[in-house]
């Protein structure tokens, strides 16, 4: 998704910095593998983004400016939870499902070429104080969340399976929002993909609530 | 030997002892590993100085050594061990956490990239940075 945006606003001085929120070995390497990108890929097993940026989900991105401060806060990269709508055994998108998920990327992506292009200008770039608004609430049991997930990724390659698993749910139940610890946390005996009924499950227990919270950006569904 | 987590990576203390829920480990070896020393004003970490909660001093400081865990909770700061006492995680508060987004300043970090290389966000100032996660499933 990223490669040909990289491409095209790479000589305005514009690069992606693509971290995979990802602990299981080896798994991260096909895919990137596929994708060829030429921006730099990154791996985050302890997931520092998530201590230090708030990221409970992927994809979620942060734009931040040449001077290195944030102009976006951490929130859904261009996603849209059509996904939930899909038909499970075909994979089919009812067909305005599919045109809001191309319309929230095409968005998403505009919003960055305006931002690249015009820099604070740009209707999309917030003001500081906007931006302050906009931060994902760090609470106490989030930190400790974070503490146990890091815990559980430091026994788990030490081979202390059990313990590990025990440490990531309960970094999972502190902090529920969080789909990437989550993630890490569900099954992790088996292959990721093995995970995939309880993660339907976990989708549609959330009922009325967002996958990704709503992203406050002109145009977006 | 404990194996200690703290922001600043992965430590190893070679004379901490871990007990129950405590992390005693020497002043020199808490020194290097955190930044906290403890000064007549208490323990402290530069110009930072925290003062010994009056009547619990000894569940914080005792002689040459200083429990790190006490320290830590005492600070409101995840401190957590495995069952074998062998690892701790000294995390940072939720109020640390905050304070630094608030700032707008990117919090930095390194993490290495596919080929092992190790890559700092703060090499890219002075461009436009699209930070964006993912992951293979």
């Amino acid at each position: 998704m990223w490669q040909a945006l990289y491409e095209e606003l790479a000589p305005r001085g514009f690069v992606v910095l693509s971290v995979a929120m990802d602990s299981r070995d080896p798994d991260p390497l096909p895919w990137i593998e596929a994708a060829k990108p030429t921006y730099p890929v990154l791996i985050d097993r302890e997931h520092r983004l998530a201590e230090l940026y708030g990221i409970v989900n992927v994809p979620q991105a942060v734009w931040i400016d040449e001077a290195g401060r944030i102009v976006r806060p951490a929130e859904a990269a261009g996603a849209y939870e059509g996904f939930r709508k899909m038909n499970r055994q075909t994979r089919e998108m009812p067909e305005d499902v599919a045109r809001l998920t191309a319309h929230a990327k095409a968005t998403y992506l505009d919003a960055i070429r305006d931002w690249v292009r015009a820099g604070v200008r740009s209707e999309h770039a917030f003001t500081g104080e906007q931006a302050r608004a906009h931060l994902p609430a760090i609470t106490a049991d989030v930190a400790t969340a974070q503490a146990m997930f890091r815990l559980g990724q430091i026994l788990l390659r030490r081979g202390e399976r059990a313990e590990a698993e025990r440490w990531l749910q309960e970094a999972s139940r502190l902090h529920p929002d969080s789909w990437c610890i989550w993630r890490q946390s569900a099954g992790v005996n088996d292959q990721g993909l093995a995970a995939l009924p309880d993660f339907w499950e976990r989708v549609d227990a959330l009922g009325e609530n967002r996958y990704y919270l709503p992203v406050d950006m002109k145009g977006m569904p | 030997m404990v194996t200690v987590l703290t922001e600043s990576g992965e430590h190893t203390m070679p004379a901490a002892e871990s007990r129950g829920d405590a992390l005693w480990a020497p002043a020199a070896e808490v020194r290097v590993t955190t930044g906290w020393e403890a000064k007549p004003e208490g323990l402290c970490q530069g110009d930072v100085c925290v003062p010994l909660p009056a009547g619990r001093e000894r569940e914080l400081v005792d002689g040459e050594r200083i429990n790190l865990a006490a320290l830590w909770r005492h600070l409101g700061r995840p401190a957590l061990h495995s069952a074998r006492g062998d690892v701790w995680v000294l995390g940072e508060s939720a109020q640390q956490r905050a304070a630094a987004l608030a700032s707008l300043e990117a919090p930095d970090f390194t993490l290495p990239d596919v080929n092992g290389r190790m890559l700092r966000l703060s090499d890219y100032r002075g461009q436009k940075v699209l930070l964006v996660t993912w992951a293979s499933w």
